[in-house]
Parts: C-alpha cells; sequence; structure tokens
C-alpha cells in the first residue's frame, strides 16, 4: 500500500493546531468573503441587483449575499441608481452610519457619472459625496457585471495593508 | 369619443359662463375661462356635468416677454360619460402668478397643485399645505419656467452639515453641447436618428465661451 505524501500539506501532527501566516492576509480573508452589501436602491438598477442576489446569479457565492438595511451593520454600499440632489445628503448620512471599513460600489451610468440624466435634480456622478470604489458600467449593467465590481473589489481588499491602516 | 357628445358642455359652459371662449385644441374640448370664475366653473362641470374626475392640474409658461404669462390649466374626466375636458385660465400677475385652489372640490388637486407650484411658481390661493413635492423645500427656483436653463444654476446641497463635509454643490450639469435631439427633418434614417449635440460651440473639452 502507498502511503500518502503528507510533507507539503498541513500536518498536525507536528504542527500542532497553528497556521501560520500575516495577519494582513487573515484580516483581508475575514473581510474580503463576508462582504455585507447595504443595498442602496434608488432605481431601475435596483431590480438588477435585486437579480443578483437571487437564485440565478447567487451573489452568496461571493458572501456577500446578506443584504444590511440598517447601516451599522454592513460593508458596502451600493448604490444602484438615480441620485437626485434631494436623496444626495441622505446617501451620504447612511454612509457616515457604515462603520468601518466600507467600502462603496457605484452601480450603473447614473450613480457613476448622472448618466443621461444632465438635470438640475440629479447628482452627476455619486463620487462627489462618497468615495467610491468600484465603478459599474451598464444602464442598467447586468448582474455578471455586478459580481465582476464585487471581485474587484475583493481583490482590492486583499492587497489593502490593512495592519498598517490599523495601527496608524 | 364622438364629438356631438362632447361639444354639448362646452357649448352649455359657454352659455352660463358669459365671459368664457372656446379655446383651439387638438384632442379634447377646451375652454378658457377668467381666473376669477376657474373654481365655479369646476364645480359646475363636476356637479352638473358629472365630470367627477380631475385628472391633470399643470401650467404653461408662455415666455418671460409675453402677457398673460402664465396659464393654469385643469383636465377632467367624466366617469360615466367617457370624455374630457380642458379648463385654461390666464393668471392675471406675471410676476407672482397665482390660481384658486381646487382642493375643495377635488382632493386630488392637493398634490398636482403642490407640483405646479414647484416647478412653475403659480401659487394656488387657500391650498391646505402648499410646500414643493418634487424639488427640496428652499430650492430658490422654479425649474420649469422658461429662463431657467435646462443644464440647472449652481445652488447649496439641501443638507448644510453633508455640503460643507462634502464640499459638493447643485451644479449646473454639464451638457456637452446638449440637449441631445435627433433630426426633425422627419426621415428614417437610422444614422440621423441617433441623438446627437447639435451645438459643439462647447463641451468638456472646450470650456462654455463667456
Amino acid at each position: 500500500m502507498v502511503s500518502p505524501n503528507t510533507d507539503v500539506a498541513f500536518d498536525n501532527k507536528i504542527e500542532g493546531d497553528i497556521v501560520i501566516s500575516r495577519l494582513d492576509a487573515v484580516i483581508n480573508w475575514v473581510r474580503t468573503n463576508s462582504m455585507w452589501p447595504m443595498p442602496m436602491g434608488l432605481a431601475c438598477c435596483a431590480i438588477e441587483l435585486m437579480g443578483t442576489a437571487s437564485a440565478r446569479f447567487d451573489i452568496a457565492r461571493f458572501g456577500a449575499e446578506v443584504m444590511r438595511f440598517s447601516p451599522r451593520q454592513a460593508d458596502c454600499m451600493i448604490v444602484a441608481g438615480t441620485v437626485t440632489y434631494k436623496m444626495a445628503p441622505h446617501v451620504r448620512r447612511i454612509y457616515d452610519q457604515m462603520s468601518e471599513p466600507k467600502w462603496v460600489i457605484a452601480m450603473g451610468a447614473c450613480a457613476s457619472s448622472g448618466g443621461m440624466y444632465r438635470s438640475y435634480a440629479t447628482l452627476q456622478g455619486v463620487d462627489r459625496i462618497v468615495p467610491v470604489d468600484v465603478y459599474v458600467s451598464g444602464c442598467p449593467p447586468r448582474p455578471e457585471a455586478l459580481l465582476d465590481a464585487l471581485i474587484k473589489l475583493q481583490d482590492k481588499v486583499k492587497k489593502t495593508p490593512s495592519l498598517r491602516n490599523l495601527t496608524a | 369619443m364622438s364629438d356631438t357628445v362632447a361639444a354639448e358642455p362646452v357649448a352649455d359652459l359657454l352659455a352660463k359662463f358669459s365671459e368664457a371662449t372656446p379655446r383651439e385644441s387638438l384632442d379634447h374640448p377646451a375652454v378658457n375661462v377668467p381666473m376669477k370664475d376657474a373654481v365655479a366653473v369646476l364645480q359646475w362641470l363636476r356637479d352638473e356635468q358629472s365630470y367627477d374626475f380631475l385628472v391633470d392640474v399643470t401650467g404653461i409658461d408662455w415666455s418671460e416677454t409675453t402677457s398673460p404669462r402664465f396659464t393654469a390649466v385643469w383636465h377632467l374626466f367624466s366617469t360615466t360619460k367617457h370624455t374630457y375636458i380642458r379648463i385654461a385660465a390666464d393668471c392675471t400677475d406675471d410676476a407672482n402668478p397665482s390660481a384658486p385652489t381646487a382642493t375643495g372640490l377635488f382632493p386630488a388637486a392637493d398634490w398636482h397643485e403642490r407640483e405646479t407650484f414647484d416647478l412653475m411658481g403659480i401659487t394656488f390661493e387657500g391650498h391646505p399645505d402648499l410646500r414643493r413635492i418634487l424639488m427640496w423645500d428652499g430650492y430658490p427656483h422654479h425649474p420649469l419656467r422658461k429662463e431657467f436653463p435646462l443644464a440647472g444654476i449652481e445652488t447649496e446641497l439641501p443638507d448644510i452639515e453633508v455640503a460643507d463635509e462634502t464640499q459638493a454643490k447643485v451644479i449646473s450639469a454639464p451638457m456637452m453641447g446638449g440637449p441631445f435631439v435627433a433630426s426633425n427633418k422627419g426621415e428614417m434614417n437610422l444614422t440621423d436618428a441617433e441623438p446627437r449635440a447639435k451645438d459643439e460651440s462647447w463641451n468638456e473639452a472646450k470650456p462654455k465661451p463667456e
């Protein structure tokens, strides 16, 4: 009988219950894989956001299925739709109420730049009031595009020097 | 809709209200009335002519140089006769246009009149709660007036705290030579039908000449 080679894998007989890693990697691993979204659904993009969350596209595969309508429990605000000037202060206040660390995805043309609404009533891009991490093009974007944005955001979080930010 | 049925209340209305005049219309029968008679006409149409449904209240701005500048318009529908009628009344004051409220007759007039006040600046006298409905309280302009530019006028955000923190303002939107309109020549040409800027004298690359 050929015994399996255990040298290359984690061997708890030798190493005990200890895993050695960088603290950054551990913190980022935790942050990356349970990124609870705050669904700031303001227009038709919110319908695609719902599609992204439901069975066919299933955002749960990326650990972001827990839509939190309380900003205090959310990590990532997904601004899905047209932000009017009347709504803009509320978006900013909800962003302020989210606890650190927090990220923002601007979903679709309207949230990214005002989109087709070159108008007196529409905020010309949500990045004027909150810092945006990922912009998604489309009107509205397909659910795949939003998932891609989430993966891009996760990549960004993985590369963040979290420990330095903690101590700073 | 047959014209004979619709013409009947108009003739009755013109007979009853001597200062009313027929109004040019492409679709539904329409009548011009003096502003002082507007509510009486609406009440007569509701009570005597079974126009029991207020479909819309709106306004017209004929431009800064025209007098009378503003016209208030009411659209009524009869749920028994299945016909519409349009009532229009010129506002006597061009600077501070006003119209009597119809909320006493039709509760539905409430929000319609708030919208007309918000966007056109026509004050409805006697309205129970005449606040802005689409723009925020304290917005200094009436955006559907002719002198208001499509891109908007720079002003402050509704929330001072947020405005201080973000340094964001209500800006006039970059129109990039817009508004973007399709060709009005009438030909079915997909290249020309694509909405495009007719005026490229200023855009994001070239600033607007002062």
